[in-house]
Parts: structure tokens; C-alpha cells; sequence
């Protein structure tokens, strides 16, 4: 019997992604929490869909950007709807703020991860409730902290460089932007799985905003590409 | 008369439209030795007395942390309390483990009413024989709640529960208008005070009472006696004079000849103690 290692269950669980959404970028301003992250659906190598929402307003006080799946993406969306639902049923003032919905999503995606069944995302929660920004990240192992400015997927690895350099706690909205495109910039030129056309979301304390879709432009008059053979012998 | 008719259990309603179970189960809550509590908009005192059963045994606790920013204390059936002290003590951790903040006093006295709302509905049950005095700090400030065990709560300025209760609530009547902008070091002077006036001019000592304070940057911790009998002595509460024992004595002659009454004539109307 061989229950142990490959139980009726197996069938049910996660092995690798189908539709998948690409990096997320998200930071702390002066009035709150600015993100960005494109609507690219990719489906293996192509880009199958290009108006995937992946910024999404949870509650009062919270934003939420996801990457990877987007079919997991959109069952976190119903289990965060139920939790805010029932959040509000009580009617008394009280409501979850991005901190406690950051650790709700973390005992999930932990608990999945336990079961060898993951929701196969990395999660940026970002928000403002009573003053305090936060913001989070939970990926599909389980893993979470807070910091600053977060990223998902190759977004740690070509924006994030850019923040460190770049971030002030003291960012206007204007100056933010700027730097999300920069790094949005980046990704677009540089990941294969990014689109573009993008959303910004910010949040304050005043409430949520996300952008409407718009396109970066972008630059490739560069005279490596004037004339790509030009040196062909080992030009790289 | 028809009380003996309708009471057997706590799913019989009485013509009168009561639940005697339910209203003998808030009997025994008076029946529990005092406990009181008052808050201002930064802090929350409980307070109760604590008498041993004999020389010989120590006093049972009637006060409990529930969590950093939540306590309670108890009247009635101790037992009972207890075992909601743990139900409280353990959706408390349950919720910061999920949520790592602190659940909204308002929630888990909401939860605690609704549970208590199930014995009064199940044939196989009985009604808890204890009344909660839930202290509490969240993001809308300072609480002081009451559970009942018919399931209602409510929520007081100050209040006071088990025997020789009227005493207490009498002076914190007069007093309560000034604790919201009251200080810590006042509220737990009234604290004192009113478990004072309980006594019926016994002499208020720290071995027989519990005095516990939550606040805004202080986590709910009970007072120790060497502390508590310090407030007795500087604030001068012992209650040796003569006017407290003669008010204390009216109380209580007062409060034995009323009681009677006081169940007939609740019996002949229609309001059901549960519902004030």
C-alpha cells in the first residue's frame, strides 16, 4: 500500500503553474503604499492574456499584488472576500488591517505548503490603517516579512537593486511613480514574460486608487542594436 | 406559585413568557461574593473581595488574565468561570495567532455572549452559573463589559456584581461622571472604595481582596497584596468610622428584607431580570 507517498489526494495537487503573472513591485511613499505590476497572463512562453488584473483592493485598508498563478491568485480573492465579509458582519468598528490580513495569508500558504499542495503565488499586501503603513510579502512556501520596498519573482532581482539605491521614506506620489516606471522599465526589458501594459495602485490613508492600464514608453535606439552584426565574431 | 410548574428546564417558557432556569441561573451570580469594575478612556480596574471558606484554605481566584489586553473577573459559580477564562484565554490566541493583533474586546464578548446563548436553547444543557466582568483595551480604547448568563452583554462606565452589589453600584452612581478623565491612581481609589462599601464596614484589608489594572502601555496584571494594602493605607480606605457601619448596616438590612420583595414582585410583573 503505498498511501504514503501517493495518496487519492494526488490528483488534487499542485505540480507546476499554468497561467501565470509575471513580478510585482511595491514600496512605501510619504502618504502610503505605491505598487505596480503589469496584466500579462502568460500560458508557458506566450503571452496568452494581457488584461489580467493583479492589483486588487482588500477591505478598507489593504491592496494585494500577486504573481504566479492566477487561477490560485483569483481562489486567494475568494477566501479574502469570505474573511472580509465576515469582518464586517460584526459591525463594530473593528476591521482587519493590512497587517492582520498579511498573517491570515501566511497561515494559508503555509498551511498549503504543509499539505504539498501550494497556492503557487508570491503576495505583496500593502496598506495604511490609522497612520501606520505596511507593507508584506508571503510566497508559496510560506515565507514572509515585511519591509519596505518588496518585490516578487525577477523583480527581486532587476527592481529591487534600483530601490536600494533609489527609495526615500520620504517619496512623493510623483517621485514614486517615476521610480516604479524605472523599474518597471527594467523588467520590460529585460523579462521575457513581461507585457506592456500596466496598472499603478496606490493606498492611503484616505483610501485606494488603481490606475488605469497604460504603456510604458521605452527606448531602443541603442547602437548595439543599430547594427546587431556588426563584430558578429564574439561581439557579446 | 407557577414558577414551580415552568422551571424544570431551561427550554420550558413560562406563560409570562420566562425562562426561570436562565433567571436562577443569574441568582446564583448574586449569590458569588463581590466583584466590580470601572474604566476611565485610558484604563480599566477590576477589582473583587476574596473571602476563604475558612482560616485554614487559601481564597479562590475570582480574577483572571485573559490576555495582555484583556482581563476578567468572575461571581457566581467559580467553576464556571473558569472554564470560560480558558474558552476566552484560548480564542484570544488563537486570533493573534492567525492575525498576530490582538482580538477586539467587543468580539470576544460577543462570542462569549453567543455561547452562552446555547444553554439556554439545548434541553441537555444548563445555563452558566456566572457573570463576567470583561475589562478590555483595543483600538476604540478602554472597555468595560458584563456577561450575563442569559447571553446578554452590555457595556458600563462602571459596574458591580455578587452579593452586596447594590452597595457598590450605589457609590459608583454617584461617582462615575468623573472616571473617563480619571487617572489610574483614581480609578483604583474608587476601585477600593467600592469594594469597601460591600464589606458592611468590615475592615478593608489586602487579603481579602484582588485589585487588577489594564491601561493604555500597561498589560493586565493583577496588583500584588503588598501593593494593594500600600493604596488601602494611603488613600486611608480601611473604613473604620462610623457613618460607613451605619449605612453599611441600613445596606444590609435593606438588602435581606428587599430581596423577598423583590422576587415577588418580579414574578408579578413582566419584566424578566434578563431583559433590564
Amino acid at each position: 500500500m503505498d498511501t504514503l507517498l501517493s495518496s487519492e489526494g494526488d490528483s488534487q495537487r499542485t505540480q507546476y503553474p499554468y497561467v501565470t503573472g509575471t513580478s510585482v513591485i511595491g514600496f512605501k511613499y510619504k502618504d502610503g503604499i505605491l505598487m505596480a505590476a503589469d496584466m500579462g497572463g502568460s500560458y508557458g512562453s506566450t503571452i496568452r492574456y494581457k488584461s489580467v488584473e493583479r492589483l486588487k483592493q482588500v477591505g478598507k485598508h489593504s491592496l494585494i499584488g500577486a504573481s504566479g498563478e492566477i487561477s490560485d491568485f483569483q481562489e486567494i480573492l475568494k477566501y479574502l472576500d469570505e474573511l472580509i465579509l465576515h469582518d464586517n458582519m460584526w459591525d463594530d468598528g473593528n476591521s482587519l488591517g493590512p497587517k492582520e490580513v498579511h498573517n491570515y495569508l501566511t497561515r494559508v500558504m503555509y498551511n498549503r505548503r504543509n499539505k504539498f499542495d501550494p497556492l503557487w503565488n508570491s503576495l505583496i499586501i500593502g496598506g495604511v490603517k490609522n497612520g501606520h503603513k505596511y507593507l508584506g510579502s508571503v510566497g508559496m512556501i510560506g515565507v514572509h516579512f515585511e519591509d519596505d520596498h518588496v518585490a516578487t519573482g525577477f523583480g527581486n532581482h532587476l527592481a529591487r537593486p534600483i530601490l536600494r539605491e533609489e527609495w526615500r521614506a520620504d517619496l512623493t506620489f510623483e517621485e514614486g511613480v517615476k521610480l516604479l516606471e524605472k523599474c518597471m522599465r527594467n523588467l520590460l526589458y529585460r523579462d521575457r514574460s513581461a507585457v506592456n501594459k500596466l496598472q499603478i495602485a496606490k493606498i492611503t490613508e484616505e483610501g485606494l486608487t488603481v490606475s488605469q492600464p497604460y504603456s510604458l514608453k521605452t527606448f531602443w535606439n541603442f547602437a548595439a542594436f543599430e547594427n546587431p552584426t556588426v563584430g558578429a565574431t564574439g561581439s557579446w | 406559585m407557577f414558577r414551580n410548574q415552568y422551571d424544570t428546564d431551561v427550554t420550558t417558557w413560562s406563560p409570562q413568557g420566562r425562562l426561570f432556569q436562565v433567571e436562577y441561573a443569574m441568582e446564583a451570580v448574586k449569590q458569588g461574593s463581590a466583584a466590580i469594575g470601572l474604566r476611565s478612556n485610558t484604563h480599566v480596574v477590576l477589582a473583587c473581595v476574596n473571602k476563604a471558606n475558612s482560616e485554614l484554605s487559601s481564597h479562590q481566584r475570582k480574577i483572571f488574565k485573559v490576555d495582555d489586553h484583556i482581563g476578567v473577573a468572575i461571581a457566581g459559580l467559580t467553576a464556571d468561570g473558569r472554564v470560560l477564562s480558558r474558552y476566552m484565554r484560548s480564542e484570544c490566541i488563537n486570533y493573534g495567532y492567525t492575525y498576530e493583533a490582538p482580538l477586539p474586546v467587543g468580539r470576544l464578548v460577543v462570542q462569549l455572549a453567543d455561547k452562552a446563548q446555547v444553554c439556554t436553547q439545548r434541553s441537555w444543557k444548563r445555563p452558566y452559573g456566572v457573570g463576567l466582568l470583561v475589562a478590555g483595551l483595543d483600538e476604540s480604547g478602554a472597555h468595560l463589559y458584563y456577561n450575563c448568563p442569559s447571553g446578554n452583554y452590555f457595556e458600563y462606565q462602571a459596574f458591580a456584581i455578587g452579593s452586596r452589589s447594590q452597595a457598590a453600584k450605589t457609590y459608583l452612581e454617584r461617582k462615575f461622571e468623573k472616571f473617563t478623565e480619571s487617572s489610574r491612581d483614581e480609578l483604583v481609589k474608587d476601585a477600593l472604595f467600592a469594594i469597601r462599601e460591600t464589606l458592611q464596614g468590615e475592615k478593608l484589608t489586602s487579603s481579602v481582596c484582588t485589585v487588577a489594572v489594564i491601561g493604555v502601555g500597561e498589560a493586565f496584571d493583577i496588583l500584588d497584596q503588598e501593593t494593594v494594602q500600600a493604596l488601602i493605607n494611603e488613600f486611608e480606605i480601611s473604613g473604620e468610622d462610623a457613618t460607613v457601619n451605619e449605612s453599611a448596616a441600613e445596606q444590609a438590612g435593606g438588602d435581606a428584607g428587599g430581596a423577598a420583595p423583590d422576587q415577588g414582585g418580579a414574578a408579578a410583573e413582566a419584566a424578566a431580570p434578563m431583559d433590564i
